[in-house]
């Protein structure tokens, strides 16, 4: 019932959207789950907004609605740009997917793009980047640079995503130390300054001396950097907050793919399909390697080339779930649906999934 | 450094904003004047702090920036309920938009900036001291500050005249008025006082306990202090334990976490809420006690009649 | 300058009607001169906000759609703080209601039929009761302060929620992202017209109509007005003040668990970490700004709910962020406020001291 009436809703609709924008100048819209000051996520998805202004000019207007909650409010915000004339709609946030998904069926000529789901239409792209593969090269170093042969892992909330950046970062410092130890805390929250430097803290006072975390904020670096301890940032390069501490980041960058899409959309040449990209499409960048010594610099560059190359993936097999079974065999990569929803730890780590 | 010692160390960082929020709303309420703006005064100190620190190099400037940042939402709230009479509970959650929103747009200028640390002061000796050393005597200033705020709140409310009076315009401000004491005037200080200690909490999260501005840092830490107040049953003291208490709580989850307890982590970030509620039920089992420190008035307004 | 407040004899009805449109003149002058200040074209950006949201059918859906849940739980919240009942939780009892009434959809998918629909709003009724249960026990049983047990079940129960829909309830067939599986239409409330405005607003207008008749006509309606004025003469005439803790919090907690699965089931149509951009403490705002009556609560929750959707059209038309929302919010919320003073009191300014000790 509720298809049906949506569909009429589509149908009245048809002329105001088309001709309200009557230059030929292409609306960009997005939408933020955070405000773009929280300097991570929701900040770097606008940075790639930025970008498409540099990039296009006049041929080109860009729109934003931030903070937009994950629950109700969604569609009604998406709806909004819809209305207002976009022609592209980026949403980028997982928790907007149905939204997305509802609205994309209302308004057929509008391109949508949602990042980091899996439901795919017509006019509904989807898109991600494959942070982890940063996070094996970022293992790999931690490895190398601890001394008591422990890290902590500051984490948000136990999404596959999260899950597998902490296996892969185990399976990089296990490349280097079989025996190497992650231990995990959950912050519940992407986004809480004060809770991560905590956790940051629990860890550190608890045997680790290096620091990741997929939070978005500095706050763990920043404890990192005070007790001399080392870590990676996140989303942004973080140098600034950590010059002593940082040895890398993993930096979310949208900008050159927000700027194919648009291009394709005034090209003509847009059409529906599922992006994950990491080194080799440039959504995956690491900031400069600081901090460490020369050979660690060049084994962790020489890491990211081989992957970007698909000279190698980091789930390459024999790869063993925390229970001691085998998840694939000597040789056999990981498949990207399994990739795409896992919810197991590889062995070693020290922390429990909840079920 | 011991593990107790480490555990000691954070749990005061964690509970120094709640603490210096808790006791100035404490303040407040104990006049009688119920303001749920604390998040709002908060984080506008946060901000202002943040930025006074930025352009002087001095975080002290951005300390005394924040604890005005909150004097100044404070005393908007002040004129709305204490001289128009507004609704308490509605215009405090109004501040708090306000405050909100200001600190927004006033920060988008610092997104990305690292702070000014306020650095610790290291007293001789004692900071030397085996364990609670470097936990109660190698701390930065506005800890000092919040102990001292929490010993004199408690002297002057209950060992002074100016505390008694207080009391009084909080428990019935009919008879102090009767009694010449000015309602408002008592009010007023009350609410600029919690308002200077909200922005100086607020100052503390981006100064000292995470140096950095990022929007909606203090992540509900204001409804944290004001849940406290109640929890404490406005008494000084008790704000001291309960904000430790709850810092404490919140830490140990993390470390039972990297110590790999196999238990969901929202269960383990529920305990703090849990527990608050376990220990308030424990406490107000005893009646009289609980009615003995209610200020009767509290949210109540007041018109001096002629 | 002083600024004296004189009361007036009686409550004037004049001002009971004028005092909102003097707020929203001086909430126009200010906003007019905010938006100036940011370089904005202030007749442009006030017909953004508050105009534009009300031209297009789908938008005047919306505005329903966001004022649903906050008038449901508000007229609730408006009888617990008529009767001196502080219960601030209802965002809690929201959840509670919304994660109740899921029950059958998430657990029972194949379960559909006539039936689903009003046994899920029974089950959400239930629910949001039970959480506001525990406080109303609490303080009957032990005298416990209602507003700080109230305030804490909302984090428990946001907790809660966090829990199932990335644990328990995931979708199967979701590849373990958190989020419930999508409802059934049998689980889902129908629309009312072509948008997204569902059969929620009726309940929340029947809310309206009953509370207004209860607290205006009912002897039920004087018992709660006399147990929050004066508990004492409330006694006398036989009232019992637990009773009333129980009937308001349950009262309001049903109505909050109702908005829950209306909001749930009407325009979600599946749990997800997030159900609720903080409708629980909005509906405070709102029940004050109705002035706790549920008439006056129909309208704040009109008005709350267009400066959000004016908010986001200034945000999407204007560029205006939307932290100048929030303080434009701010500030009509203290007009109002500062204007309802009009409707008790007389202001004069420069009137003598009161007592002759300073004022």
């Amino acid at each position: 019932m509720k298809k049906i009436m949506g569909l009429a809703a589509a149908a009245l609709l048809g002329f105001g959207v088309i001709g309200a924008e009557a230059a030929d100048k292409l609306k960009v819209g997005f939408i933020y789950v955070g405000p773009i000051g929280d300097h991570g996520w929701s900040y770097q998805h606008n940075q790639g907004r930025l970008a498409i202004e540099k990039e296009f000019g006049d041929k080109v207007e860009t729109v934003y609605i931030e903070n937009v909650s994950e629950g109700p409010d969604a569609e009604r915000a998406i709806e909004r740009l819809a209305r207002d004339g976009a022609g592209l709609i980026f949403t980028t946030s997982f928790g907007f997917m149905n939204p997305t998904l509802k609205v994309a069926q209302k308004f057929p000529d509008v391109k949508f793009e949602h990042a980091t789901g899996y439901k795919r239409s017509e006019n509904l792209s989807t898109y991600s980047a494959r942070f982890y593969e940063g996070r094996y090269v970022i293992g790999q170093m931690a490895a190398k640079m601890s001394k008591t042969g422990t890290a902590g892992y500051v984490a948000s909330v136990p999404i596959p995503e999260v899950v597998r950046g902490i296996n892969s970062f185990m399976l990089g410092a296990q490349s280097v130390n079989p025996d190497f130890k992650v231990k995990v805390v959950w912050v519940n929250s992407w986004y809480d300054p004060g809770k991560e430097a905590d956790a940051a803290k629990a860890l550190l006072d608890q045997g680790a001396d290096v620091i990741s975390q997929h939070t978005d904020s500095p706050a763990p670096l920043q404890v990192a950097e005070e007790r001399g301890a080392v870590g990676f940032g996140q989303a942004s390069d973080m140098i600034a907050f950590a010059p002593k501490a940082q040895l890398t980041a993993i930096v979310d960058d949208w900008s050159a793919y927000y700027i194919r899409r648009v291009q394709a959309v005034l090209d003509g040449t847009w059409k529906s399909e599922d992006v994950w990209g990491g080194f080799d499409k440039d959504m995956v960048v690491m900031a400069p390697y600081t901090n460490v010594p020369e050979d660690v610099a060049k084994e962790a560059a020489a890491m990211a080339e081989k992957i970007r190359s698909g000279e190698f993936h980091p789930f390459t097999g024999p790869i063993f779930k925390q229970d001691g079974s085998e998840a694939v065999g000597e040789g056999i990569i990981i498949d990207d649906g399994t990739l795409l929803g896992m919810n197991w730890y590889v062995k070693g780590i020290d922390d429990k999934l909840p079920n | 450094m011991g593990a107790f010692e480490a555990i000691l160390l954070t749990v005061i960082t964690a509970a120094t904003p709640l603490l210096l929020a808790a006791i100035g709303e404490l303040v407040v309420e104990r006049s009688g004047v119920l303001n749920l703006g604390v998040e709002g005064m908060m984080i506008l100190g946060a901000v202002m702090g943040f930025a006074a620190a930025q352009a002087t190099g001095s975080p002290y400037v951005g300390v005394l920036c924040a604890m005005l940042a909150g004097m100044v939402l404070a005393l908007l709230f002040g004129f709305l309920t204490i001289h128009l009479v507004a609704n308490q509970v509605a215009t405090g959650l109004a501040l708090t938009l306000l405050g909100l929103g200001l600190a927004g747009m006033i920060g988008e200028a610092f997104v990305g900036r690292p702070g000014v640390k306020l650095q610790a002061i290291e007293i001789p000796v004692l900071s030397d001291l085996p364990v609670v050393g470097r936990a109660l005597f190698g701390q930065d200033l506005v800890v000092y500050v919040s102990l001292a705020l929490v010993a004199a709140v408690s002297y002057v409310l209950f060992r002074t005249r100016a505390g008694l009076i207080i009391r009084a315009v909080g428990d019935n401000h009919g008879s102090a008025h009767a009694l010449g004491v000015s309602v408002r005037k008592v009010r007023y200080l009350a609410v600029l006082f919690g308002g200077a200690c909200a922005g100086l909490a607020g100052g503390y999260l981006s100064l000292a306990y995470t140096p950095q501005w990022v929007e909606g840092m203090t992540a509900g830490r204001g409804w944290i202090a004001l849940a406290l107040v109640v929890f404490a049953t406005w008494r000084p003291l008790r704000v001291l334990a309960g904000a430790y208490l709850f810092g404490a709580v919140g830490i140990l989850q993390f470390h039972a976490q990297a110590h790999g307890v196999g238990v969901p982590s929202q269960l383990l970030a529920a305990l703090p809420y849990a527990a608050t509620i376990a220990v308030l039920v424990i406490i107000s089992r005893n009646r009289i006690l609980t009615r003995i420190n209610t200020p009767a008035c509290l949210g109540k307004p007041f018109v001096p009649d002629r | 300058m002083r600024l004296e407040l004189e009361k007036r004899a009686e409550h004037s009805t004049a001002m009971a009607l004028l005092s909102p449109v003097i707020a929203l003149a001086l909430t126009l002058v200010s906003g007019a001169i905010l938006f100036a200040a940011l370089g904005e074209n202030p007749a442009e950006a006030l017909y953004v906000f508050f105009i534009e949201p009300l031209t297009a059918s789908w938008s005047l859906q919306e505005l329903v759609v966001k004022a649903t849940p906050l008038i449901l739980i508000g007229v609730g919240l408006a009888v617990c703080y008529l009767s001196n009942t502080w219960n601030i939780g209802g965002e809690g009892q929201f959840t509670a209601g919304a994660l109740a009434g899921s029950v059958l959809p998430i657990l029972f998918p194949d379960f559909q039929t006539p039936f689903t629909l009003p046994l899920m709003l029974l089950m959400g009724i239930a629910g949001g009761m039970a959480w506001a249960a525990i406080p109303a026990f609490l303080k009957v049983r032990f005298g416990t302060n209602e507003i700080l047990t109230s305030l804490m079940l909302v984090y428990i129960a946001l907790l809660l929620l966090d829990w199932l829909v990335r644990g328990p309830w995931r979708d199967p067939d979701g590849y373990n992202f958190p989020e419930s599986r999508i409802f059934s239409d049998a689980a889902s409330l129908p629309a009312l017209a072509d948008g997204r405005m569902h059969v929620g607003a009726i309940f929340a207008l029947i809310a309206v109509a009953a509370l207004a008749v209860v607290l205006m006509k009912s002897l039920k309606g004087f018992e709660i007005r006399v147990l929050g004025q004066a508990p004492r003469a409330g006694r006398f005439a036989g009232f019992s003040q637990n009773k009333m803790v129980w009937f308001a919090f349950l009262l309001s907690g049903g109505l909050a668990g109702l908005a829950g699965i209306s909001e749930v089931s009407g325009s979600i149509n599946q749990l997800t970490p997030v159900i609720s951009p903080g409708y629980g403490f909005t509906a405070i705002i709102v029940a004050f700004l109705g002035r706790l009556n549920p008439i006056g609560i129909l309208f704040s929750g009109l008005l709350l709910a267009l400066s959000y959707l004016g908010g986001e059209a200034a945000q999407v038309a204007l560029g205006i962020s939307d932290k100048t929302t929030r303080v434009f919010q701010g500030m009509l919320l203290f007009y109002v406020l500062a204007c309802d003073t009009l409707i008790l009191y007389r202001i004069r300014l420069g009137g003598p001291a009161a007592t002759g000790k300073g004022a």
